[in-house]
């Protein structure tokens, strides 16, 4: 709007004066400068004209009959509300009190009688300047929050996006303890957990630079890359590499993301942690010494993919062993002296750890106390995993009803990975893909990941690489053992993994043949105690007990053939 | 009282201006408004009624001021001050005295309006 031209428009005015000559002269001097003019002859017409045309401005005797102008100015201020419509009253009032008593009952100021041109010019002039300005600020007020709520209902609806994208996962499962207080809408904090296809856990707990918008932003793609990627049984160092990936490629060079990931195997009892700029981790343990998990990588969305190392430091825990990790907000929370609890602070808390109290609980009593408050500061994310027996339970749901597209029923298919491809790459999220297009199996992604895991490691491990499964069970051999398999896999060459594939409709349903083929020694199935009994015997040199018992658990037959390098097993799905 | 002229010449000069072809009809409306107050003074006299007759004067006072006859305007004045102080008494006299000089702004405005009529009945 343009103000000078908006000065000059012509006003709405209304007056009001019982005396029908004086009205005469306002409405003609008023008419004159350009102006529309309602007249009204007491104080309630004023108050219905007002009502019905809306004036302007107000130009009201003090005195007159029916309503007098006091109560008349009373009325129209009230009906005027937040809008400012100047009210000036016409007076030949001389009286200091009732000139007070004008102004107390809403007059913006005086016009007296007699009625001279310029005055009445001047006056109008300048009543109507200060209702533009008013009108300008309340514009502007209303306009600042119009877009405050606005910005508040974006913020709600990418909030309620993020949560479907960025969901809790599985951090309800009883094994998970953890607390996130975000400071705005968004946290520059995430924390992920999913259960994976083969039972286990993953969990990713990241802290962005910055908060709000710009933090949510780049948490979405690491969302929906870890669920993803999670359920369909990659592993955290695949998972990672992408997530860096991702990252480099979208956030602006001053934007990263320290982050820790966690794979948990409650079935083996062991832990694989990658930290890269996170505070460290602890291992809590009940039977031995805690044990620090410190950062030992730059954090996400820094390195490029060919240097960037994924690798995951792997520990061996027991049934009760608990792993804290945490953001930055843990260290930088400040007590009333401006001191940070600290790197100290959290090793005293983990150190004074009675065998009684849940390390989770320790930590965040030790916080409360130190900060002396309910609440923090900054974005402050603590998460504590136990290692549990029946935490392998927690799988994926089994998927909706198959569908009732058939997909495809009668299917062959052989895939082999060779050479150097061995040490580099996975081909489990593959082969899994290419099962779960049979709608029958879809709901036994759990079951059929579990298969073809066993079969590839087993393959790999043993046959390919040649480890003796006997190392992971003592300490010392644990720790060598996945040394020796890194060194292994870079050295591998000559060798390849085959897997052969063919599905049939049943009656009730299909069956998966799967046979898995390598080309390292084999062994001697003959008299591998768990195929010769029927209960779970200690392990083998090749197969490991447990490994096998699964197989033949899942599988409807298990046969080895050749030196025991080929398994064939098959797969039974029902309506 | 005396020093005030019966009509303000310059403020009528410049209501003319202002009013250009409806000042005849401003001036019929404030002798006609002004003869309903002076009527509205007597009765509130009689009925005893002084606050009726301040505001009454008040009023009278506003537009004899406005229409440029202030001599009445300050008879006017006088009469609200003796109905703000309640002495009814006193304003007979008063009420005389409004009504004489209404007698004389009338007789001056015809005057008025006749000698300001003439240029346009030459036409």
């Amino acid at each position: 709007m343009d103000e000078s031209a908006a000065e000059s428009d012509p006003l709405k005015i209304l007056i009001a004066d019982d005396s029908d000559s004086d009205r005469l002269i306002l409405k003609t001097m008023l008419n004159r400068l350009g102006h529309q003019v309602l007249d009204a002859a007491d104080g309630q017409e004023a108050v219905a004209l007002f009502r019905s045309g809306a004036p302007d401005i107000v130009l009201l005797d003090a005195r007159m009959p029916a309503m007098d102008g006091m109560e008349a100015a009373r009325e129209i201020k009230r009906l005027a509300g937040e809008r400012l419509v100047p009210l000036v009253f016409i007076t030949s009032l001389s009286d200091a009190e009732d000139l007070a008593r004008c102004l107390e009952a809403g007059g913006d100021g005086f016009l007296s009688k007699p009625y001279n041109r310029v005055m009445i010019k001047a006056k109008v002039n300048a009543f109507n300047r200060m209702r533009l300005m008013h009108q300008a600020l309340s514009d502007q007020r209303d306009l600042m929050h119009e877009r405050n709520r606005q910005l508040l209902e974006e913020q709600h609806v990418a909030r309620r996006v993020f949560d479907n994208v960025a969901h809790t996962g599985c951090l309800n499962a009883p094994n998970i303890r953890y607390h996130g207080s975000p400071l705005s809408v968004f946290s520059g904090d995430v924390l992920f957990a999913s259960p994976r296809p083969a039972g286990g856990m993953l969990i990713f707990t990241g802290d962005f630079t910055g908060h709000g918008l710009p933090a949510a932003i780049g948490a979405m793609p690491i969302a929906e890359t870890f669920y993803g990627m999670a359920s369909k049984g990659f592993d955290g160092s695949d998972i990672l590499q992408e997530i860096n990936q991702k990252l480099v490629r979208i956030l602006p060079k001053d934007m990263f993301c320290c982050g820790a990931m966690v794979e948990a195997d409650f079935a083996q009892n062991q832990l694989r942690v990658w930290n890269g700029g996170l505070p460290d981790g602890w291992l809590v343990r009940s039977s031995a010494a805690n044990y620090r998990l410190p950062s030992r990588h730059l954090p996400l969305g820094i390195l490029n993919a060919d240097q960037f190392n994924a690798e995951m430091e792997a520990i061996r825990t027991r049934p009760g062993d608990r792993l804290l990790l945490m953001t930055d907000g843990v260290l930088e929370c400040s007590n009333e002296k401006g001191q940070f609890f600290g790197e100290q602070g959290v090793r005293r808390a983990v150190e004074d750890l009675g065998s009684a109290r849940h390390p989770f609980d320790t930590l965040m009593a030790g916080i409360r106390r130190f900060t002396g408050r309910k609440k923090f500061g900054d974005d402050l994310t603590l998460c504590c995993l136990e290692m549990v027996d029946e935490a392998g339970l927690v799988t994926l749901a089994e998927g909706a009803a198959p569908s009732t597209l058939a997909g495809p029923t009668e299917w062959k298919c052989v895939y082999e990975i060779q050479g150097s491809t061995l040490g580099e790459f996975s081909p489990l999220p593959l082969m899994l893909h290419i099962c779960m297009e049979v709608p029958g199996l879809r709901r036994k992604s759990g079951e059929i990941y579990t298969l073809l895991s066993e079969l590839y490691n087993n393959a790999l491990e043993h046959g390919v690489l040649e480890l003796p499964s006997d190392w992971k069970y003592t300490p010392e051999g644990f720790g060598r053992y996945y040394s020796e398999r890194s060194t292994r896999l870079c050295e591998v060459s000559g060798h390849y993994i085959r897997f052969s594939f063919h599905h049939e409709p049943m009656q009730w349903g299909g069956r998966l043949k799967v046979v898995c083929e390598d080309s390292g020694q084999g062994f001697d199935f003959q008299n591998h105690p768990v195929l010769q009994a029927t209960e779970m015997a200690q392990s083998g040199p090749r197969y490991s007990g447990r490994g096998l018992v699964l197989l033949k658990r899942l599988a409807e037959s298990i046969r080895f053939h050749e030196q025991g390098n080929r398994v064939e097993i098959a797969y039974d799905w029902y309506f | 009282m005396v020093d005030k002229p019966h009509l303000d010449e310059e403020a009528l000069a410049e209501l003319q201006d202002v009013m250009e072809n409806e000042f005849p009809t401003l001036i019929q409306t404030y002798l006609n408004d002004s003869k309903e107050r002076i009527e509205g003074l007597k009765a509130a006299m009689d009925g005893g009624d002084a606050d009726a007759f301040a505001k009454t004067a008040h009023s009278f006072k506003g537009s004899c001021i406005n229409i440029g006859a202030p001599r009445l305007g300050a008879l006017c004045r006088e009469a609200e001050t003796a109905g703000q102080n309640e002495r009814l008494g006193e304003v007979p006299p008063v009420l005389d005295a409004i009504q004489e000089e209404f007698q004389q702004v009338t007789d001056a405005l015809n005057r008025l309006m006749a000698q300001g009529l003439e240029p346009e009945r030459k036409q």
